[in-house]
């Protein structure tokens, strides 16, 4: 069993943490894992995806680095993997501007390839615009081609999507937000239970070039290991040609996604 | 029509108690009978109404309000039945009032829900409301916490008297900008507050992502608290008010409860004050350091002799805070983790606790309905993990069967609380000891 992380004199702490490292092989390689704005939208268990990215990466033999970028902060050099989440309203507010000033520096980053993770409210802003129920537009950063609409209506529950690329994806969404795709993306999927994107077209979340964008937390990563996979190999393969898997033991992964998928909506 | 209501909602009630049913019912019969009945009751009282309201530890806190004032004399009603919504209050009314409708208390102090209420205050103003927190909490429920913020501010606007807020909670303590003070129709604004040494063991939700041991940002200037919790040792608090510190024994378990202790005596101290014969303040402390646990919040069962404590987890800061409360070590552990609608449906909030202070000793069994989603969640912090069985009954017997020599302790939700409980009724014997 690991020992008591020492950085925390009580065993304690309320900041999120990585686990510390206690393999003694050699690293296959490092790759820098860039959490978007984890101090203003990181409402539904963000930390999770970011969490098991890189414990997912040790157990693949590779040096996850984790990295934040707040508002405010310089944008870090030699990002390999992005991850970032929702926020509530406010959150969505105080990182808007921060985030149009970061504008050039991501769609470089995503034009390249770089594997990225965007969820819920940082799903929105990473498209064209969302336009609240008031009808004022806060424009996105354009990177995919959607648009949101604020809605009245709260989009809440478990989902499941059927994905030609990753399977079975599950999740639980709440948004207000109702997003439509515009040509210059793909849907992650169509869903078998929830809603997803928006009330009328059956479809949930955005794929372009190696970005995943979805509405689902759960946390999304840590119950579908084929999502957080694909983003590793992709992440490695750029960085170092090829990917050599390790061997996670994804049983309880497998049980918790039986269950999952047999809880009511 | 309103002689009649009380006397039948009083029947529907004896009846719905044999049949075992829920206080709902009665609650509802009487408010379509006679739709001012709570509020004519309720206006009666002399010293008024006052709401208990926020995320975390309304039960215990309305149970601590209610003994501290019992300790000064008062005759007290409350909802004790932890039906925290408005027709509740009006069900446990019906059992209290005499035939004719008349209550024999000299205030209401009523544990409700957030969002119930707001449909309270908007049928019965309250003179009092104590606000205690806003955390992640069945987000599925009310959308966001900016959401809840605006709920309580509701309630905090609905208030005549004195409206008690958390000074460490910038969502509630910012309520205080909203509301009219200083002019002649605006309620009265105390604060409870914690010692800056204690600051650390309670992040907001904003400070969750600070790295552990970073400063806290320095706060705006803060108001001055009537109350403030300076210090929380193993079995007594240090509490400071009108200028002194005072140190006190308590029997409750757990940093949060103690804070919230801090809480029920600035509401007892606001609604003693305004009685005008004064306050015994050490009858209050007194009544302070007797309050145990209410049901399922940190109580102590025993169990083949040895301890077994049940820990309610219902949001990630009440889970850190209890990880934090009740250290592992020489324990043995369960988690119960359910998904129905009184649980929270979604699962995201159990990655926004950390699980390291269980690694030296990892978890012996999980349960509930979504044992394997913990049992992924420790994985990923590199908790070991002794056995997973969804069935409640089957994992809490071979929890207990496999630890006899050891003290138990039980972090579980809501739903899970309730069907352990029932459990342990059954296959062994179980003393309620605090």
């Amino acid at each position: 069993m690991t020992p008591a992380s020492p950085e925390t004199p009580h065993g304690l702490s309320f900041g999120h943490e990585l686990p510390p490292e206690d393999s003694a092989a050699p690293s296959k390689g490092t790759i820098r894992v860039l959490q978007l704005y984890p101090r203003d939208m990181n409402i539904y268990g963000d930390w999770g995806n970011a969490l098991v990215l890189a414990q997912r990466l040790r157990w693949h033999g590779y040096t996850p680095e984790l990295l934040e970028y707040n508002v405010g902060d310089e944008f870090p050099t030699g990002v390999d993997l992005i991850v970032g989440g929702g926020g509530q309203d406010s959150g969505q507010l105080v990182i808007q501007d921060d985030l149009l000033s970061r504008e050039t520096v991501l769609k470089e980053l995503a034009e390249d390839g770089t594997p990225m993770l965007v969820i819920c409210g940082l799903y929105q802003l990473f498209g064209k615009f969302f336009k609240t129920r008031t009808g004022s537009v806060i424009p996105g950063i354009g990177i995919l081609d959607v648009e949101t609409q604020g809605t009245d209506e709260r989009l809440i529950g478990n989902v499941s999507v059927a994905s030609p690329e990753f399977g079975t994806v599950l999740g639980y969404e709440n948004h207000s937000g109702q997003t439509t795709l515009g040509p210059g993306v793909t849907p992650l999927g169509t869903t078998a239970k929830g809603t997803g994107n928006n009330s009328s077209d059956g479809q949930e979340g955005a794929r372009y070039r190696n970005i995943v964008a979805s509405y689902l937390h759960g946390s999304l990563l840590p119950k579908n290991p084929a999502l957080a996979d694909f983003l590793i190999k992709t992440a490695v393969e750029r960085k170092y040609g090829s990917f050599t898997p390790g061997t996670p033991d994804d049983s309880f992964a497998v049980l918790a996604r039986e269950h999952a998928a047999r809880r009511p909506r | 029509m309103l002689y009649f209501s009380v006397p039948l909602g009083k029947l529907v009630r004896r009846v719905s108690r044999l049949r075992g049913g829920g206080s709902a019912l009665p609650g509802l019969v009487v408010e379509k009978i006679d739709p001012g009945f709570m509020q004519r009751t309720l206006s009666t009282l002399p010293l008024g109404v006052a709401v208990v309201s926020g995320t975390n530890g309304k039960t215990t806190t309305t149970k601590m309000v209610v003994e501290l004032l019992e300790s000064q004399g008062l005759k007290v009603f409350t909802n004790r039945t932890g039906s925290n919504f408005t027709r509740g209050v009006a069900a446990a009314l019906l059992g209290e009032v005499d035939m004719l409708g008349r209550l024999d208390a000299d205030v209401a102090v009523l544990e409700l829900d957030e969002a119930h209420a707001v449909h309270f205050v908007n049928k019965v103003p309250p003179r009092y409301c104590l606000l205690l927190n806003v955390l992640r909490d069945q987000l599925d429920r009310f959308g966001e916490i900016d959401k809840t913020a605006e709920l309580l501010q509701h309630i905090a606007a609905k208030t005549t008297g004195t409206v008690v807020l958390n000074r460490e909670d910038p969502r509630v303590a910012r309520i205080a900008d909203s509301l009219s003070t200083g002019s002649l129709s605006g309620p009265e604004v105390r604060y409870f507050g914690l010692d800056d040494s204690l600051l650390s063991t309670f992040p907001n939700d904003d400070e969750m992502r600070a790295a552990p041991g970073s400063p806290v940002p320095p706060a705006p200037a803060k108001p001055a608290a009537d109350v403030v919790l300076r210090r929380v040792g193993a079995d007594d608090a240090d509490f400071e008010y009108d200028g002194a510190t005072v140190s006190t024994a308590m029997k409750l378990r757990g940093v949060y409860n103690i804070f919230n202790a801090a809480a029920a005596l600035t509401l007892a101290r606001a609604i003693t004050g305004a009685r005008g014969t004064g306050t015994d303040h050490a009858g209050l402390l007194t009544a302070l350091s007797n309050v145990a646990p209410a049901f399922g919040r940190g109580e102590s069962l025993v169990v083949d002799g040895l301890p077994l404590e049940l820990v309610l987890v219902k949001n990630p800061s009440g889970f850190r805070l209890g990880l934090k409360s009740f250290p592992a070590a020489g324990y043995a552990t369960m988690i119960a983790i359910n998904d129905n609608y009184a649980d929270g449906r979604d699962m995201s909030w159990l990655w926004d606790v950390e699980f390291d202070t269980l690694r030296d000793g990892g978890v012996d069994q999980l349960t509930g309905s979504r044992a394997y989603d913990m049992a992924l969640r420790l994985q990923y912090d590199d908790v070991a993990i002794g056995a997973v069985d969804t069935d409640i009954s089957a994992a809490l017997a071979a929890f207990i069967g496999g630890s006899r020599d050891k003290p138990k302790r039980i972090f579980c939700t809501y739903t899970a609380m309730l069907a352990i409980r029932r459990e342990l009724s059954k296959i062994t014997t179980v003393e309620v000891v605090s």
